[in-house]
């Protein structure tokens, strides 16, 4: 079975800084993590590795740094790194690189299960892993918490979570899945695997070494425009009325009525 | 301070701060409370190859040595003693069988103790023979091809939970001392039971039994080194293990320092955080100095293990009396910045005074210590004079 996993390095701080020209992420003299959500993808990738056989591919896009994001992966049992990393990539919205992956993950070839987190935790749209998926002609299933088969015919049955319970999928491989963190617990790093990690080879392609339409990747190929990015305004004033229920809620209604609200006199 | 780890040693070093604040940390109250094995963080430690750092190579460890032994304790000791001792009383164990072991037991064991799939312990103490360790009274009579264990090991750490053990036991009473022997004893060999676990003070983390010993039968190939050569095997093995003690030590000094400057700017009294006050100020400064100074000697010692040098005794026992005794002063000094709430289960500190206790008993109380060290002293002074 031939498995990768998208992860995205994203920076380790709420404290992220914005650059005022382009708006977008400022991510040197950050410290950078692999985003969270991608640790869970990860782990389910070295474990269907470790029931089904097979090889596990990490792919990022991203600045030359990334090449850390990818050895931490390698460190965790990953077979292969690829970093796709060029200028021209630079810029990308989640359109763009939803495209630009897509095009990378077809140029690895033959995929059976593309895993990603459900989100990163810096931009949080949600959107590359289903964008990867149209752009490939895949099915996709989002916020996965649990692969719960796979068949020799190619039948994957998997839950995916909802806010009070879970959907029960059935798709054929190959497949791009989205995982929540209810998945697994991911496995931390060993000694020998972060020695193998610092030796690995990264393998690096640009623009040139995969099949693309400039028009469609970096600055150019984002629709998104990013006008502004703020802190809203934290919402001040409020009152908490404590005590006996009963209580609380009728005082909460007098003030409200005071107010001129357009409640009912019901029973009290 | 930058003491000049390798790129190995830091990564060691990185990795089990990541394991001891990720996993450690958040069982160890509960750990201190039932007072259970941590198999849960031993499984941790195996995968991660923690427990590879300190074995040569040849036998599926990383070929490190006690300085990598002892910045894993280190860093496990700052979230929690005892189970950090869980880890390192397997090193104890191992030691014997690196140092001593023949080949074929080397093979049979390292590879497993490397891969954390089995853990080791070492069995000397009785409970009439602890720091007067030639009063030991476990007998191991030769019969034909064999040895019959009979006795009783007392407060064995990893007791019931190792799967291999070095036990020292008179060969032949006649000799004294050098009537002992080292000999290795694997779990569910029968005739080998365990007693009592005992209700400790603190390093509750990690569990302590009695090893009771009734016709018990081994080959006489499992001896470790030669006959008679069992205190030798028990001292080399102490002098390679005690920087440990020292790196456990160190790791709850510096837990019990960081929290108690941590604490010290949220306390407020008079008005002001109690940092701001030169009497606790003094208290930190000193605090701070002494894990400092005790770090640089545990490193010291381990480093000069690491160097094969003949003579590390004194250098070893000099690492364990000043970090432990560093450890019982500064979780003191911890609880006392904390004030009423250090006494308290709720408040982080008084668990790490608690563990840094023991740190000047076992392994050799911090008096045999000292004498050790004076007793190197007067005999290099006597062959200076010859």
């Amino acid at each position: 079975m031939k498995i990768a996993v998208c992860i995205k390095q994203v920076p380790d701080t709420t404290n992220v800084r914005i650059n005022p020209e382009t708006n977008t992420l400022m991510r040197e003299g950050v410290e950078s993590i692999i985003n969270p959500f991608d640790m869970y993808a990860l782990e389910e990738g070295l474990r269907l590795k470790e029931k089904h056989g097979g090889t596990v591919t990490a792919v990022s896009m991203g600045p030359p740094q990334v090449e850390n994001a990818l050895r931490e992966a390698i460190s965790l049992g990953v077979d292969e790194a690829i970093l796709l990393s060029d200028r021209a990539f630079a810029g990308a919205d989640t359109l763009a690189t939803a495209y630009t992956l897509a095009r990378a993950l077809r140029k690895i070839g033959k995929v059976d299960i593309i895993l990603m987190g459900r989100q990163a935790i810096d931009g949080d749209t949600g959107q590359v892993g289903p964008g990867v998926a149209e752009n490939m002609g895949l099915p996709h299933v989002t916020e996965i918490r649990k692969i719960e088969s796979i068949d020799e015919d190619g039948t994957i049955v998997v839950e995916r979570l909802l806010d009070d319970g879970y959907l029960r999928l059935k798709s054929k491989l190959p497949v791009l899945l989205t995982v929540v963190k209810e998945i697994n617990e991911p496995r931390l790093p060993s000694l020998k695997g972060k020695m193998a990690a610092k030796k690995a080879e990264i393998t690096c392609w640009n623009h040139e070494d995969i099949e693309l339409d400039m028009q469609r990747i970096g600055l150019t190929g984002s629709p998104t425009q990013v006008m502004r990015i703020f802190t809203p305004p934290k919402p001040s004033g409020g009152k908490i009325f404590e005590g006996d229920v009963q209580q609380a809620v009728s005082e909460l209604l007098k003030e409200l009525r005071a107010a001129g609200a357009p409640i009912g006199q019901g029973k009290e | 301070m930058n003491y000049f780890l390798t790129e190995e040693q830091q990564m060691i070093k990185d990795l089990a701060a990541k394991i001891a604040k990720e996993k450690v940390e958040p069982v160890a109250l509960e750990y201190d409370e039932k007072g259970t094995f941590p198999w849960d963080i031993v499984e941790v430690l195996a995968k991660s190859d923690l427990f590879r750092v300190f074995i040569p190579e040849e036998y599926d460890g990383l070929g490190g040595g006690i300085m990598e032994m002892s910045l894993v304790v280190e860093e496990l000791s700052k979230a929690c003693g005892g189970i950090a001792l869980a880890y390192a009383a397997s090193g104890l164990g191992t030691i014997p069988i690196i140092l001593f072991g023949s080949e074929e037991q080397k093979k049979r064991y390292l590879p497993r103790l490397a891969a954390g799939e089995i853990l080791a312990a070492f069995a000397l103490t009785e409970p009439d023979a602890g720091s007067d360790a030639a009063a030991v009274k476990t007998r191991a009579v030769a019969d034909g091809e064999e040895y019959v264990i009979n006795g009783t090991k007392q407060w064995i750490t990893n007791g019931g939970e190792a799967s291999i053990y070095t036990v020292i036991a008179l060969t032949d009473p006649t000799r004294g001392p050098r009537g002992a022997s080292a000999v290795l004893v694997e779990k569910d060999t029968p005739g080998f039971d365990f007693g009592k676990k005992e209700d400790k003070m603190g390093i509750r983390g990690s569990v302590t039994r009695e090893l009771i010993f009734t016709d018990c039968r081994v080959p006489k190939s499992n001896i470790l080194g030669r006959e008679g050569g069992g205190f030798l095997v028990a001292m080399k093995t102490f002098d390679q293990s005690r920087p440990g003690v020292a790196a456990q030590a160190l790791g709850i000094a510096q837990s019990a320092l960081d929290k108690a400057v941590a604490y010290s700017q949220e306390r407020k009294q008079f008005g002001k955080p109690v940092s701001s006050f030169q009497g606790v100020q003094f208290m930190l400064a000193d605090m701070a100095t002494q894990v400092e100074a005790a770090r640089a000697l545990t490193y010291a010692a381990a480093r000069t293990i690491d160097s094969g040098a003949r003579n590390v005794s004194r250098i070893s026992a000099m690492a364990k009396v000043f970090a432990s005794d560093t450890a019982m002063k500064v979780t003191t000094d911890a609880v006392q910045v904390y004030g009423g709430y250090g006494y308290m289960k709720e408040y982080p500190v008084e668990k790490l005074m608690r563990d840094a206790k023991i740190t000047q008993i076992y392994e050799g109380t911090n008096q045999i210590q000292r004498e050790v060290i004076a007793l190197q002293l007067i005999k290099e002074s006597l062959q200076r004079k010859e």
